[in-house]
């Protein structure tokens, strides 16, 4: 009886507002019912009001904890030194100076990582979902090749491929293209049995049925296959530079974490995000465009 | 609405040639010995419209693929306008109880689609006038550019229509066109499929689980007894042209349909 969400006087209590405990009363004839659905007041907050609230919750714990003395400023910088150094790094990068260098050799590296990434994932997703030798002789072998630590093979790539970009891009690709893969493979199972007969009984060859039909139903698939792999790319990169040298923005890192520079390390890792933000969202980008007719929700945006 | 005086017109005093013609077909899957269809024999007139009835599992499917030329029959003869069915042929069209219109294509896209898959992007493209009159013909003036999504049940079922006439086939083939509708579009589209049946002056097969559906569409309504498949009757229906909805109520319509169920209550004990 005392559940404040039961009945209350509609005309009352139209506001929303519920009265804890109030008892049912009783309505005269002409009274329209009229009530309102209850909803937690923290989910009518606005979008950005909410993010910003969350961000300041965030910034003001980690100040505390930094002036609290319970972790030591060297391993845990202050949030004002590391807005400072993030608007170094900003500054640095926008003189063109050796950092943005640094940034272009790891958004290359992205970039031939993701198409490479792309152009085999989709290859060998046609070939695993299309045809039954690739689904019985081939994707045994990709499952059990997913199953290894990738980032292990990073040692084998700077051996057969140099300190240069071409290894970092090896991994960042090796990382990204299982997603695909999958995401081609059940893109091509994604096709219902009513379309496969119609277009039988249209006399569509092989080819006509994967490429009018198959592919295109497939196409959302696809593209949850390429989002996971941007993520993977990414990290391939970073991974690969951190254990192969070279000239990145992992390499820039991991010199700044070896000198204990921790307030650099944040905001590099900071501007490295919004790399990888920018390539996700190019993909969502191509998305809407390519799949107009299929609305799903996308983690992080609305429609 | 379609003038009625093309109607007497679809039925010539001479007796109809037969353009479809089944004997003795039977099914048995290899996989797993199973009988499906059993001596099969039936044949379907030049502009009438057969329905095939049976429970869920009776071979009704098979015998339609086996139509379609989708699967071939382990027995018998199956032979279209003297050819025999060897696989799908163009003179065959055909519909499905889902509308399977494709989202990246508008639906007069959609309704050309067979002769795309055929002939080319440049023999669709030429289509796209008769794709029109046909989208006329259903009722879909004005949607012809609109993507499938905005299409209700009932009009993605026109477009399929549209799509199953464009390359003028010599014989319909319907698998439970309708069933997916709502009971109230699923009458209005029964009468819509009759009035253009007798406006193209098709052939048409369907295949239904409604015996109401069978009866009110049909010339002959063929029985199908389970386990193996096979004609137990075929049932003359010979109500006037065109039929509307109101004769459902009739006796005759009552008599025919309780026949009809009296006949599939028995082929169950067989």
């Amino acid at each position: 009886m005392n559940d404040p969400t039961s009945n209350v006087s509609p005309h009352q209590n139209a506001g929303g507002s519920t009265g804890a405990g109030a008892a049912v009363t009783e309505v005269d004839a002409s009274t329209d019912t009229v009530w309102v659905e209850q909803t937690s007041w923290l989910d009518r907050v606005p979008r950005s009001v909410s993010m910003l609230a969350v961000f300041a919750v965030f910034i003001a714990f980690w100040e505390l904890l930094t002036r609290s003395g319970l972790v030591s400023p060297i391993i845990l910088p202050t949030p004002w030194e590391t807005l400072q150094d993030l608007i170094f790094v900003g500054k640095n990068l926008i003189a063109r100076d050796y950092m943005l260098g640094a940034l272009w050799i790891t958004i290359l590296e992205v970039i031939y990582g993701f198409a490479l990434a792309i152009a085999i994932g989709f290859s060998l997703g046609v070939i695993v979902g299309e045809t039954a030798f690739g689904e019985r002789a081939i994707m045994p072998y990709l499952v059990a090749i997913d199953t290894m630590p990738k980032v292990a093979f990073a040692p084998l790539f700077v051996a057969w491929l140099g300190f240069d970009i071409s290894s970092k891009v090896a991994l960042a690709a090796f990382i990204a293209t299982f997603p695909i893969v999958v995401g081609t493979a059940a893109g091509l199972h994604a096709a219902d049995e009513n379309a496969r007969m119609l277009f039988k009984t249209m006399g569509a060859t092989r080819w006509q049925t994967l490429w009018k039909m198959k592919l295109p139903t497939g196409l959302p698939h696809l593209f949850t296959g390429l989002k996971i792999g941007a993520v993977g790319v990414m990290a391939g990169a970073i991974t690969g530079e951190f254990l192969g040298g070279g000239k990145g923005f992992g390499e820039l890192i991991r010199v700044a974490a070896s000198q204990l520079n921790t307030p650099r390390v944040f905001s590099l890792i900071l501007y490295l995000s919004l790399v990888g933000l920018a390539l996700f969202a190019f993909v969502v980008w191509v998305q809407r465009r390519f799949v107009f007719w299929h609305k799903d929700r996308v983690v992080g945006g609305e429609q | 609405m379609e003038p009625a005086a093309a109607v007497s017109s679809a039925h010539p005093p001479t007796p109809p040639a037969s353009v479809y013609g089944l004997s003795d077909v039977g099914k048995t899957y290899a996989r797993n010995g199973v009988e499906a269809l059993k001596g099969i024999t039936l044949s379907l007139n030049k502009g009438g419209f057969s329905s095939v009835i049976g429970s869920s599992g009776c071979g009704k499917s098979t015998l339609l693929k086996i139509m379609a030329g989708l699967i071939p029959p382990t027995t018998g003869r199956v032979v279209l306008s003297g050819k025999p069915v060897t696989g799908p042929r163009r003179d065959i069209g055909m519909m499905f109880q889902q509308a399977t219109l494709f989202p990246w294509r508008t639906t007069i896209e959609n309704v050309v689609l067979p002769i795309e898959i055929r002939d080319g992007r440049a023999a669709a493209r030429g289509a796209h006038e008769k794709a029109q009159a046909l989208l006329d013909l259903v009722g879909l003036k004005g949607f012809e550019s609109v993507y499938p999504n905005e299409l209700s049940g009932g009009m993605a079922q026109r477009a399929a229509i549209c799509r199953m006439l464009v390359t003028d086939p010599t014989v319909l083939l319907l698998d439970e066109p309708f069933s997916a509708l709502d009971e109230l579009s699923r009458d209005f589209m029964n009468m819509e499929l009759q009035r253009i049946c007798m406006d193209q002056n098709a052939t048409a097969f369907l295949v239904t689980h409604s015996i109401p559906e069978a009866v009110i569409l049909s010339d002959v309504v063929y029985v199908l007894a389970p386990r193996p498949g096979r004609i137990a009757e075929a049932v003359e229906i010979d109500l006037p042209r065109p039929r509307t909805l109101d004769m459902i109520t009739t006796p005759e319509f009552g008599a025919l349909v309780r026949r009809i169920r009296d006949r599939l209550d028995l082929g169950d004990q067989m």
